[in-house]
């Protein structure tokens, strides 16, 4: 069904019957079929390929963990407050895959979201900017900081590690300084900006309906890929795999729904996160600015030699990691209601790094996706809820989370080599 | 020599180079004709990189002239190369291991459909690159890291072909490879110049060189030391020349010095 056979216009250079265009090779073991598929997917896994199997492997024992030592933890409510708890840190850690798939690393995120923070609670309560501005003059001033990060990088060559440590420094005393003397600004609880971060969930109806909008999304744009290979004579996805690859989308997503409908239903922030995710997800890996960025964190030189202007990409993607940190200061005193001395300090700046990694971005450049932030996040943050709800100490916690993300780069790490001996990057 | 048949594609005339104390090119005369394989031939530190620089627009040269299809061209910027349709394989190769054949292939000129990238009409037009060159890549959708020398050479050489090129330019395409891959790609720069382009090798190996090229340009000490074509002449001869034993003198060198 799905190696139709298309009338061939082509300047007849290929034979007019037989494989499609890219199965031709008499030494590339060709899988066709849904059992070949199945197969080839079991050897990608093998051979060191493995994505995002990992994390989803940890994440279920994880929460099998503290499922047994606290049954609230699986339940509706805390499932609901997760959702919501990790969306503004995943905001950071979408930032930092940007940067990591560079090659590079920004350690200033949590005090750029501090700074974002201070400057929207400070503008929208003290100093009484409509929200809509107060929010953009937050997001602003993270694309600024980027811009000054982008331009030190490309001027002077200073590592980003450096750059950005200076920076973790300078913009907590920025925060400090637009904060004021009090030191804590409160946003009331009864404005938009906190009802959207705690208060506001989609209807079931809303959601179910989504999830089989995102279903039919996945469907449709697998079979029209397949007739766009067919009719250019290359090889397609068995129609079954598009299915149940649909069907299997549509599954976790009901299920999710399922539950956490249980409680207040699914968080409007966690759907727009997500909705986020896809959209950067689809840039980073199909459009040129996203080739782009692939291609310098695999080998600078050569993305200079195919004429890409390697300075942009930097600069960009500088401005594109502090915006993200920006907005999750935006979303951290939206949810906290409040934005303090403490927003973004702490831990929050290496959670978000972990949680880049934990998803399987490499800290080495030029693999990832922007799925790990969320993957990643998901794990941190399930780590911190389940330990506060067995009344953990922070020590604790601390200590946890770090053996996690060492794992996670001992994985990083030891899949870069089977990778190698298996012939794939 | 000028005589025959078509007109050079690429002629340099007198182009000499000095890097600070050093006389790297005195003047070097050097032409490539479309369907042409030219060796360009000499033992290290010979001039033949600082030429080949010299004409992918790397270093610009002191002095001399160079034409492109018979008009007096200045080639100031390795862009300023790619546009005129001279495309260089560099010996590092230089792709992207983290990136697919399509996508090292496509790098920095990709086909897009919208906003997005078209991979439907970049994979096509792969395959019909490397069947035209008769290449072995067994899939162009994996990482080019898995491939063996040889293919990573194809890759590069079908890469520089992609910008419709005139004059291909390869250094040292088969320093690193091993027999069979060698043979590869010989048989490829073969099939360049089916494709009528005027194809420029550097090698250190005489047995490559003899199997492939049409024509020998020696460069010794940053002069030329002698030019053969490969069908009237011997190893033996050739080596003479790259090593000094042959010294072919040409007229015109005392007064270059006095110039400067």
């Amino acid at each position: 069904m799905s190696t139709t056979k298309p009338a061939r216009t082509a300047p007849g250079e290929l034979p007019p019957a037989g494989p499609p265009a890219d199965l031709l090779d008499e030494r590339l073991i060709a899988q066709q079929g849904l059992s070949g598929w199945l197969r080839s997917e079991g050897l990608r896994l093998r051979t060191g390929d493995i994505g995002s199997l990992p994390v989803i492997i940890g994440l279920v024992i994880i929460w099998v963990i503290f499922a047994v030592l606290n049954p609230a933890f699986v339940s509706a409510q805390n499932l609901v407050n997760l959702a919501i708890q990790l969306v503004p840190i995943g905001t950071l850690a979408l930032g930092i895959v940007f940067v990591l798939l560079l090659g590079q690393i920004d350690l200033s995120a949590g005090s750029v979201a501090g700074v974002a923070a201070a400057v929207v609670a400070v503008t929208f309560v003290n100093m009484g900017f409509p929200l809509v501005l107060a929010i953009l003059a937050a997001i602003l001033s993270g694309s600024l900081i980027g811009l000054v990060y982008g331009l030190v990088f490309n001027r002077f060559g200073v590592p980003s590690f450096i750059i950005t440590l200076a920076g973790l420094l300078a913009f907590l005393g920025v925060q400090l300084l637009v904060l004021g003397n009090e030191g804590t600004v409160n946003v009331p609880f009864n404005s938009p900006l906190v009802q959207f971060a705690n208060g506001t969930f989609l209807p079931p109806v809303v959601s179910y309906v989504l999830v089989v909008l995102a279903a039919v999304a996945v469907l449709l744009s697998g079979m029209q890929l397949n007739r766009r290979r067919a009719s250019a004579d290359l090889s397609t996805v068995p129609l079954a795999v598009v299915v149940v690859r649909a069907l299997f989308l549509a599954a976790i997503l009901a299920a999710a729904t399922f539950v956490l409908s249980q409680d207040r239903g699914v968080p409007l922030m966690f759907v727009l996160f997500v909705v986020v995710i896809a959209i950067m997800d689809l840039t980073i890996k199909r459009t040129r600015w996203g080739r782009d960025i692939m291609a310098v964190g695999g080998n600078v030189e050569a993305a200079r030699r195919a004429g890409i202007n390697v300075k942009a990409v930097y600069l960009s993607v500088f401005v594109t990691c502090s915006t993200f940190a920006a907005l999750g200061g935006v979303l951290l005193a939206a949810r906290l209601a409040a934005a303090n001395q403490s927003t973004g300090t702490g831990d929050v700046n290496l959670n978000a790094i972990a949680a880049a990694v934990i998803g399987g971005t490499s800290l080495f450049g030029g693999r990832g996706s922007a799925y790990s932030a969320l993957l990643g996040i998901v794990v941190i943050q399930s780590i911190s809820n389940g330990l506060d709800l067995l009344n953990l100490d922070s020590s604790i916690r601390f200590i946890i989370t770090g053996l996690v993300t060492l794992l996670a780069v001992i994985i990083d790490s030891t899949t870069r080599r089977r990778r190698a001996q298996a012939g794939r990057a | 020599m000028t005589a025959t048949s078509p007109p050079p594609v690429l002629s340099m005339t007198g182009v000499s180079k000095r890097f600070g104390a050093v006389q790297a090119l005195s003047n070097v005369d050097f032409q490539v004709r479309a369907g042409e394989v030219v060796a360009l031939v000499g033992d290290n530190g010979a001039g033949k990189s600082t030429l080949i620089k010299a004409i992918a627009g790397v270093n610009l040269p002191d002095a001399g002239q160079i034409y492109f299809n018979g008009e007096q061209v200045h080639i100031g910027s390795p862009a300023q190369a790619q546009r005129l349709g001279i495309a260089t394989v560099h010996q590092d190769l230089a792709l992207c291991d983290n990136l697919d054949v399509v996508m090292n292939l496509f790098l920095g000129s990709e086909i897009t459909r919208g906003p997005l990238l078209d991979e439907v009409s970049m994979e096509k037009e792969s395959w019909r690159l490397l069947r035209e060159l008769s290449a072995k890549i067994p899939s162009v959708r994996i990482a080019v890291a898995s491939l063996s020398g040889g293919q990573r050479q194809t890759v590069a050489i079908a890469r520089a072909l992609l910008g419709e090129p005139q004059v291909v330019m390869l250094d040292e395409p088969t320093a690193a490879l091993g027999v069979a891959q060698t043979e590869e790609v010989l048989g490829l720069i073969g099939r360049l110049r089916e494709r009528n382009l005027a194809v420029v090798v550097i090698s250190h190996n005489m047995a490559n060189v003899m199997a492939v090229a049409d024509r020998v340009v020696v460069l010794r000490l940053g002069r030329n030391n002698g030019e053969y074509l490969v069908a009237d002449t011997s190893v033996e001869e050739i080596v003479g020349a790259i090593t000094g034993a042959v010294v072919h003198a040409a007229p015109d060198v005392p007064p270059a010095e006095a110039s400067h």
